[in-house]
């Protein structure tokens, strides 16, 4: 299975098995990984599944569409070229190892 | 068996008072008793993507195994609670087991209200609350043609959506002038109006089912008062959901309306108890206020954990709601009833806007389409009541984002 790297602020780290065709959000939840809430389950309306994506991994996520990128703008922690909703890095061979940091706040 | 924290109820409200008890330092055993036999999972996709079969179940969960077992917050699903014996501190489920508490939280939900007309217990006559309900009308959907939803609240509207894009031909019967009545001002329901009959609905306002009529058992059209016949093979009723407040009222706790009644940090009148989501209402400047969503229900949850503790009620919260209906991504947040004025940013045409509701010149709410940004700022202005005029609103080169960040450095 695909493993997922989540960074917390504190810098610990969970390296975490996610079923390839499930989401980056999905794996935090399924797993018990602090910091990213998912509260409205991936439907792109909440933004609270905010990750940092690691820069060396950037290059190896598909872009962003329009509604991510507005949401992006409402984000609670500083918004940076990196950041990412979650619930849209959908994982397959391509992110597997995929480094994500968890925000100091999602709401 | 020990005592501890129960909580009856395991959906929104119920994960969240036991995940924010865990944070705040709650060490005694937690238990969490659910009457259905499925693990906690999310409600809003029912109406909308599972329908539609986007989502799949694999998808539903709202916590994985992990949330138990690294919490110790014990679930136990398939448990209906009988009653509570509040002398004895025991909730008594189903079959006579009890489970002691030293805390209680009142999680219990609410139910779909059923439509009491001749034929509402015909095969194909659906209500939409929970997973088994979303189960049994995906199933009637795929072998079914024409749908009557009888309701244009949320859950009526978004069916209808899921049904259209599913191929069949739907008819809304609403008995309200507009949709929505009870929950949305009447530009958006207008708006919704408008893109529902775009979309092939055919709404019917001031029109109430008088029966459901059927064949060998089977519904073949809806009755209306005026005698209409509506030719269906598929109804979903959705008139709105029943608080489960019974086991509080029957146990003496303060109920109103048929919701247990709780204060600012969710205590019922009964000391180490607490009730959250849509079983619970507050009472302010006189009204009753229950709100169904799952932003109520998480921050109720966390509001009841911190007096389960013994710390100070979290900061008050603004309500916030979404719905997906068609490409149309609505989002409202605060409360928009008693608005004296409505100012517009973006173009309602091109399907982009938002709707700023202010009362004496204050903001007091927001629904926006397919703005999702907005919506997220939109939440913060209303948190911080930030300074801002219906003006400034209608001004796209005015950055909400630069409004705020002002008034957090002012």
């Amino acid at each position: 299975m695909p493993v997922i790297v989540y960074v917390q602020p504190n810098g610990t780290q969970r390296r975490v098995e996610v079923k390839a065709g499930q989401s980056v959000m999905m794996g935090a939840i399924l797993n018990n990984v602090a910091g990213i809430d998912g509260e409205c389950g991936g439907c792109l309306s909440c933004a609270t599944c905010h990750v940092y994506v690691d820069p060396a991994d950037i290059d190896r996520v598909p872009a962003k569409d329009a509604v991510e990128d507005d949401l992006l703008n409402g984000v609670v922690a500083e918004r940076r070229p990196t950041s990412r909703l979650a619930c849209q890095l959908i994982v397959g061979s391509k992110v597997d190892g995929l480094t994500v940091h968890v925000p100091t706040a999602q709401s | 068996m020990s005592a501890g924290l129960v909580i009856v109820g395991a959906s929104y409200a119920g994960l969240q008072i036991a995940a924010a008890a865990r944070e705040y330092g709650y060490a005694e055993p937690i238990l969490m008793l659910g009457d259905e036999p499925h693990a906690p999972y999310q409600k809003p996709p029912l109406s909308k993507g599972y329908l539609t079969e986007k989502v799949a179940e694999a998808a539903l969960p709202l916590r994985g195994d992990a949330f138990f077992k690294e919490n110790a917050v014990e679930f136990a699903p398939g448990n209906r609670v009988a009653r509570l014996d509040l002398s004895a501190r025991r909730v008594v489920v189903a079959d006579g087991r009890y489970y002691s508490f030293a805390k209680l939280a009142l999680t219990c939900g609410s139910r779909a209200r059923r439509l009491a007309i001749p034929g509402a217990d015909l095969a194909g006559v659906h209500v939409l609350r929970t997973l088994d309900d979303a189960r049994a009308l995906r199933a009637t959907m795929r072998e079914t043609r024409r749908a009557v939803v009888i309701g244009g609240g949320y859950v009526g509207l978004e069916v209808a959506a899921s049904l259209i894009g599913a191929g069949l031909e739907v008819t809304v019967l609403e008995t309200a002038n507009q949709v929505l009545a009870r929950v949305a001002m009447p530009p958006l329901a207008d708006y919704l109006a408008r893109k529902h009959a775009e979309k092939g609905v055919d709404l019917r306002f001031g029109t109430t089912a008088r029966a459901i009529l059927g064949a060998e058992g089977r519904v073949r059209a809806v009755e209306c008062q005026d005698g209409t016949q509506v030719p269906a093979d598929l109804v979903v009723i959705g008139i709105g959901a029943i608080p489960n407040g019974e086991l509080a009222a029957e146990a003496g706790l303060a109920c109103r309306g048929g919701a247990i009644l709780v204060d600012d940090q969710a205590r019922t009148s009964v000391t180490d108890i607490v009730a959250a989501g849509d079983c619970a209402a507050t009472e302010r400047d006189g009204q009753l206020i229950r709100l169904e969503s799952v932003q109520n229900a998480n921050d109720q949850a966390r509001a009841a954990a911190t007096a389960l503790v013994g710390l100070p009620a979290p900061a008050a919260t603004v309500p916030w709601f979404w719905s997906d209906q068609y490409d149309l991504k609505l989002q409202t947040a605060g409360l928009a009833a008693g608005h004296d004025a409505v100012a517009v940013r973006g173009s309602m045409a091109a399907d982009r806007f938002g709707l700023f509701y202010f009362r004496n010149r204050q903001l007091i709410a927001v629904d926006t389409v397919n703005r999702p940004g907005d919506h997220l700022l939109a939440r913060r202005l209303l948190a911080r009541r930030v300074p801002l005029t219906a003006g400034q609103v209608a001004d796209e080169s005015i950055d909400l984002r630069a409004l705020l960040d002002q008034s957090a450095t002012s």
